[in-house]
């Protein structure tokens, strides 16, 4: 398992406020990996500065096997170098079909000419048809998306992420708001697709995370406060004042 | 397979019935104004009124532009109309040079000695700017002779204005309503720039006699009319065409995300600064074109054509018309301007409410205003929405009932 992104000595304030405080973190390739921490434990801006929303003021951040400094990238070249981002509130594209969202996610060519020449081929039916069926919404391929249900959208964000077929899944809450059914589909989902990639999940809810059966990463103040299996983190003192004991 | 997948695989205008739809009436509107015009027909329609139809399909022309830059990538862009009147004066250009030059060339005929092309250059220029008291031509005329070059003028002056432009706003994330205040003052900009007479577009005179072809001096106005009438139906019809493609495929879906919710776009790894000058550039090509065709018949372009007021009734016509879809804007734009050319060319009876009587002249743009905000309260959806109205068997899994709970269609279908 070599390392597939670094992150380190990074700070970031706004206003005053350190909302990243010299953070480091590593993940490899393929690995899964739950970020867990209070509310204003920096685990959002983490994320904003990985997928370069936010530039840090100060550390560095190198992806892949080249060590590519990702702050001189922009979001969407990023997200073309092989991060994927899921957000806490789904976000999909009301106004359009499923088959539409997932379409647009496909890993191709996404220069405006060529997406202008762009007409989909058998493959990528077949492919979009998949997916589908993977999250479960092949009966719902030609509504729009705003017409589903909250963990309907939940789970196409998550198909529009392994359509962009990235090399790191960055996902922020994913079980929120889902039944329990949904949520076991939502693990099984992460589980495979952590067999082949990095994935991390950001999750407030423990027993998700137990489910996951991967690492922790606790975050707090932002930086990193502890590390290990679930079982060791709870058992950290500090964790447990912090976070777990109120 | 989904019903989705198949879908996808019929053919494009199976898929669009409304562009069928739009050719057939465009078609079947050029046709009957040939046969109702002076020119070929029977007469019934002045000439003048042909030129107004001929220059409303110009105006539908642009109103597609304005949406697909607009209603489709929420570029509120609130100076189009710059494109189009860099257009007109482009085609401008070479119709009073090449016209001048036939007359001065006349004029000369007489002479003992034959002219030498110095002294045609400069009594052209003088013809052309005695009015503005200068008698050289400006460097900006260079390519004025020549028909070819000034063609490609109308669209390469407007597509790296845009392209620049563009590059510069949405590079530094300029959006929303700053973005619409920076397209009013470059169209500001350039109709202050154009009102100097050391312009070297002679200043607030601008182009005249733009609708006397040159070389066609025999052929009565009436046919050149009905000319320009076709000409402008055929570009209209390939625009309509070439915005439905666009706005159909993957491009189309990926500027209506855009729309709404840029954010999103990047993180998916779509550079939206990219697409977004992409359609900027585009569509102010097609304004440009639609205004080249517009002046001629309009027969005179000055500066005050591309006050920062024309831009914004752009964006009343498609915001009544309906945005976010390419028939509405086109419904717009045809029926606000010839509503408004009923109104203030003096027809509209007054009304006389005993105490003051109502002038539609001076009222118009009042009437407008408040429909405007009429519709965008009441009826986003403009003009177009009523076609929605319609049943239709693919309602998008649409609720069958008209309560919050009732079935989806999709539902009940199981």
């Amino acid at each position: 398992m070599s390392t597939l992104l670094e992150v380190s000595g990074v700070s970031k304030t706004f206003d005053g406020f350190k909302a990243i405080n010299n953070l480091s973190f590593q993940i490899g390739e393929p690995e899964m990996r739950a970020v867990i921490g209070p509310n204003g434990a920096g685990k959002t801006t983490f994320m904003d500065i990985v997928t370069g929303k936010t530039k840090p003021d100060e550390g560095t951040v190198l992806f892949g096997e080249k060590s590519r400094s990702l702050l001189k990238l922009s979001e969407s070249q990023i997200a073309q170098a092989g991060i994927g981002r899921k957000f806490q509130r789904p976000t999909v594209f009301e106004d359009q079909s499923v088959a539409d969202n997932l379409m647009m996610a496909l890993k191709k060519d996404r220069s405006p000419w060529a997406v202008l020449r762009f007409r989909p081929a058998r493959d990528d039916h077949d492919a979009v048809a998949k997916l589908a069926e993977e999250i479960g919404l092949t009966d719902q391929l030609p509504r729009k998306s705003g017409e589903l249900s909250h963990g309907q959208k939940q789970w196409l964000e998550i198909g529009m992420l392994l359509a962009q077929d990235p090399r790191l899944l960055l996902v922020d809450a994913p079980a929120a708001g889902m039944t329990p059914a949904e949520r076991e589909h939502t693990t099984d989902i992460l589980v495979e697709a952590a067999k082949t990639r990095a994935v991390v999940v950001v999750e407030h809810d423990m027993e998700f995370v137990r489910r996951l059966n991967c690492k922790v990463t606790v975050l707090h103040e932002g930086s990193v406060l502890a590390e290990g299996s679930l079982d060791h983190v709870t058992a950290n003192e500090k964790v447990i004042e912090v976070y777990l004991g109120r | 397979m989904t019903t989705a997948a198949l879908a996808t695989h019929r053919p494009f205008i199976a898929r669009h019935p409304s562009v069928l739809i739009f050719i057939a009436c465009l078609a079947l509107f050029t046709l009957l104004v040939t046969i109702l015009a002076e020119g070929f027909g029977i007469g019934v329609i002045s000439t003048s009124f042909v030129k107004t139809l001929g220059k409303t399909l110009c105006l539908c022309m642009v109103a597609l532009a304005m949406d697909l830059v607009w209603g489709y990538c929420g570029i509120l862009s609130l100076g189009h109309m710059a494109f189009f009147g860099i257009g007109g004066y482009a085609i401008g250009m070479w119709l009073m040079y090449a016209r001048t030059e036939i007359i001065v060339v006349q004029s000369l005929a007489n002479a003992p000695l034959p002219p030498t092309a110095g002294e045609i250059s400069q009594g052209i220029a003088t013809q052309i700017f005695g009015v503005v008291g200068a008698s050289e031509f400006p460097p900006i005329w260079a390519f004025a002779h020549s028909l070819p070059l000034q063609l490609a003028a109308i669209v390469i002056v407007p597509g790296l204005l845009a392209l620049v432009f563009g590059w510069l706003a949405f590079r530094s994330r300029v959006t929303g309503v700053y973005l619409s205040l920076l397209t009013q003052a470059m169209t500001l900009a350039l109709s202050l720039y154009l009102f100097q007479n050391d312009s070297g577009l002679r200043g607030n005179n601008g182009l005249s006699g733009l609708q006397n072809l040159p070389g066609l001096g025999d052929v009565p106005q009436a046919t050149v009319s009905i000319w320009f009438l076709w000409a402008s139906a055929f570009t209209l019809g390939l625009t309509y065409l070439l915005c439905a493609w666009i706005v159909s495929g993957k491009f189309g879906s990926v500027i209506r995300a855009i729309r709404d919710d840029e954010a999103r776009v990047r993180f998916l790894g779509y550079s939206v600064e990219a697409y977004k000058l992409t359609i900027f550039t585009l569509t102010a090509v097609i304004a440009a074109v639609a205004g080249a065709l517009y002046y001629p018949q309009a027969g005179i372009i000055n500066p005050a054509e591309i006050a920062p007021i024309a831009s914004i009734y752009l964006a009343v016509w498609v915001a009544i018309g309906g945005r976010g879809r390419l028939y509405g804007a086109v419904i717009g734009a045809a029926f606000v301007s010839l509503v408004s050319t009923w109104f203030t060319g003096g027809q509209a009876p007054d009304v006389n409410l005993g105490f003051y009587s109502i002038s539609w002249v001076d009222w118009w743009t009042v009437l407008l205003g408040f429909s405007f905000v009429a519709v965008t309260l009441f009826a986003p959806k403009g003009i177009g929405g009523l076609v929605d109205m319609i049943p239709s068997p693919n309602r998008h899994g649409a609720d069958l009932g008209p309560d919050a709970g009732s079935l989806r269609e999709g539902e009940a279908d199981k």
